[in-house]
């Protein structure tokens, strides 16, 4: 076995194990820790594929932000383990089918993907010789698909947009802390010295 | 990518230049005190832009390495598209005052979604199809919840959301088969590999998802379930909205995709945007029979006109295209001087939307009932009004291109549909005795009301000659 195979089966077989993980964990919590550790690999795998700026993407915005992000909601929703475990007995067989049928999908796609015509040129490596792989990308993103960079810029402040229009609301009916109004206040008029003698008080 | 790309979509530039600028005038000024200054602002220049387009002659071309189509097609949908957002931005402005609901987000993200229309009808690539989509999608979901204390908005945006995703789900599933299967995500590529007028399995396979996809945002049935529920559910001027650009924009999209990616394999698609068609006008025409809600019935309206629409694109013709592009412009225009009606029925202050509202509205508002009572003719296709000719050129497209069956469906489901339209009619002039609604709306409503039913009268001399820069659109679909 070369060293290369070896290195392919160190990340191949947790991002296996640790993807069925994800699904077969009890604990949503422990789920997304599975799913940590299969980003992991995956972003090993991409290494080793030479694509290392997917890698790092994959770390950085997956590991880094995204199942963070998840591990937080998960702990955060008050799940019901028993009612989960019963929905799941009635679904099982309409899962089972929906399952069959996607595999068999899956082959259909993957026979016409190895024999189709012209499937072999179509499959061939798009990075062009001769710049890295982050280069590539970013001739692609910024300069072919540069309206399709700028059109999901306008996505995402629709998305910002929409959120603040559906959330936020100017509630009349609680105080609100206003910073320059206290720091405006005139000490004058809001502070009295009183002299108090001892012994007598107020 | 060079200038010259920029340079053609150059309105679709100014119009996302001008959101954003709206926006940050308005969160730096006085916010909602702007709205209804923004609101003026987003019609004028959207008057501006489609002027622009539609007469100056500017460039047309491929642009963004063939991902984008400036052509006379895409220039027919989008003046269409902006003449009708601001038709309904224009008209909903009093309405929105009057409800207390007048907020500067609400023209920004129409805007924003017209930007997203124009993408889509101009697509050339499955990823800026997608991108156009969405931009689009995610503006009218925010504007479906828009108003937030009613329950009723908050479940159509939900609603609409939910559904709106799995829709996008099988669109992107389809187009990762087409893609797949042909190796490109341009439309030009995608049509080289359609070998003598049939597509590989796979690819037929993507197609067929990626319809399913689009059918879903012209409400096609059956992918029709969403719409009665987010039309009663939304405000108003949102629901003309929905009723009018976003669907002629989706028909364009989905002439773009079946002529410029499938257009060498009609054979194989022409037999489900039949189908499609027939669901839809017959599903259409009568499950509306029974509603009492006019929204709930102009959404079953809209779907049943989306068939005749679909009717033109399954001639799989040139003539075919022309006469689809034709009838989503009288369709839009009859839409939107109708909901300018709708927006003005009330009763005690609040928006009134029952049909028995309407009862014997003749005697007091004579001039309103009667251009409803011309616009209801024209929704039915009762000659001589336009809609009349709209549904006629479509059935005209179909029996040239040898499906007279679907042309004779086509006329059986618009009989059975005239009947809805007629009762609302026969409610106004001769209905029960019982406390009408109100008719409220300021001179833009009154104005598109009666200046919508002018049109439907006057435009069978010569359609406003929009019969020309459809060929010409057309012609630049089908070759």
């Amino acid at each position: 076995m070369t060293f290369q195979a070896f290195a392919f089966y160190l990340f191949a077989v947790p991002l296996i194990g640790a993807g069925l993980m994800v699904v077969l964990a009890r604990n949503p919590v422990h789920s997304v820790l599975w799913l940590i550790l299969a980003f992991l690999s995956a972003s090993g795998l991409f290494v080793l594929l030479g694509a290392e700026f997917v890698a790092m993407l994959l770390i950085i915005v997956y590991v880094g932000a995204v199942a963070v992000l998840f591990l937080f909601v998960v702990m955060m929703l008050d799940i019901d383990f028993a009612a989960l475990k019963g929905e799941m007995a009635r679904a099982m067989p309409l899962g089972l089918l929906v399952g069959v049928v996607m595999l068999m999908q899956l082959g259909i796609a993957f026979g016409g993907w190895t024999t189709a015509p012209g499937a072999d040129a179509a499959r061939q490596a798009v990075a062009p010789g001769g710049v890295t792989n982050t280069a590539a990308l970013g001739l692609l993103l910024y300069d072919r698909y540069i309206h399709l960079f700028q059109l999901a810029g306008l996505i995402l402040l629709v998305a910002m947009i929409g959120a603040i229009v559906l959330t936020m609301r100017h509630r009349k009916d609680i105080k609100r802390q206003n910073v320059l109004h206290q720091m405006w206040r005139d000490p004058a008029k809001a502070l009295e010295l009183k002299d108090v003698k001892p012994g007598q008080g107020l | 990518m060079d200038h010259v790309d920029f340079s053609l979509v150059r309105p679709e530039i100014a119009l996302s230049l001008y959101a954003m600028a709206a926006l940050m005038l308005a969160v730096y000024t006085s916010k909602d005190g702007m709205a209804r200054f923004i609101t003026w602002a987003t019609v004028a220049v959207m008057v501006v832009l489609a002027a622009w387009i539609g007469l100056c002659n500017l460039p047309e071309g491929t642009a963004f390495g063939g991902a984008m189509h400036i052509d006379a097609f895409a220039r027919f949908a989008k003046v269409t598209i902006l003449l009708s957002a601001a038709a309904v931005l224009a008209m909903s402005d009093d309405w929105m005052v009057r409800q207390g609901m007048a907020r500067f987000e609400y023209p920004i993200l129409i805007t924003l979604a017209v930007v997203g229309m124009m993408v889509m009808v101009s697509a050339g690539d499955l990823m800026t199809l997608y991108m156009g989509l969405e931009l689009q999608s995610l503006a009218l979901y925010v504007v479906a919840a828009f108003r937030r204390d009613s329950v009723r908005s908050n479940e159509a945006g939900l609603k609409y959301f939910v559904l709106g995703a799995l829709s996008s789900g099988l669109l992107l599933y389809g187009a990762s088969l087409v893609y797949g299967f042909t190796g490109t995500t341009l439309f030009t590529g995608i049509a080289a590999a359609a070998t003598g007028g049939h597509l590989t399995l796979g690819a037929l396979f993507g197609l067929v998802f990626v319809i399913a996809g689009l059918a879903f945002k012209v409400s096609a049935v059956p992918f029709h379930m969403w719409t009665p529920d987010v039309y009663e559910g939304s405000p108003t001027p949102v629901t003309a909205f929905f009723a009018t650009a976003p669907k002629v924009a989706a028909m364009g999209l989905i002439a773009r995709v079946l002529f410029d990616a499938f257009g060498g394999a009609v054979a194989d698609w022409s037999q489900i945007i039949a189908l499609l068609a027939v669901l839809s006008m017959f599903v259409g025409a009568v499950a509306a029979i029974r509603q009492t809600d006019i929204k709930r019935l102009m959404a079953y309206s809209s779907i049943a006109h989306m068939g005749f629409a679909l009717v033109g694109l399954a001639a799989g013709t040139a003539a075919g295209v022309q006469a689809t592009l034709t009838y989503m412009a009288i369709y839009a225009a009859m839409n939107v001087a109708t909901f300018a009606f709708i927006l003005g029925m009330e009763r005690g202050g609040k928006p009134a939307t029952d049909i028995e509202d309407l009862s014997l509205i003749a005697r007091v508002e004579p001039t309103r009932a009667l251009a409803l009572l011309v616009l209801m003719f024209s929704l039915a296709g009762v000659p001589p009004m336009l809609g009349f000719f709209a549904k006629f050129a479509v059935l005209r497209a179909a029996v040239d291109a040898d499906m007279a069956w679907l042309a004779i469906l086509g006329v059986v489901a618009s009989v059975i549909g005239a009947y809805y339209y007629l009762r609302i009619v026969y409610v106004m002039y001769f209905g029960a005795e019982r406390e009408q609604a109100q008719l409220r709306g300021g001179p833009v409503a009154w104005l598109m009301l009666v200046g919508g039913a002018a049109v439907m009268v006057l435009g069978v001399v010569n359609l406003f000659g929009i019969e020309g820069a459809a060929a010409a659109a057309a012609q630049a679909l089908v070759p």
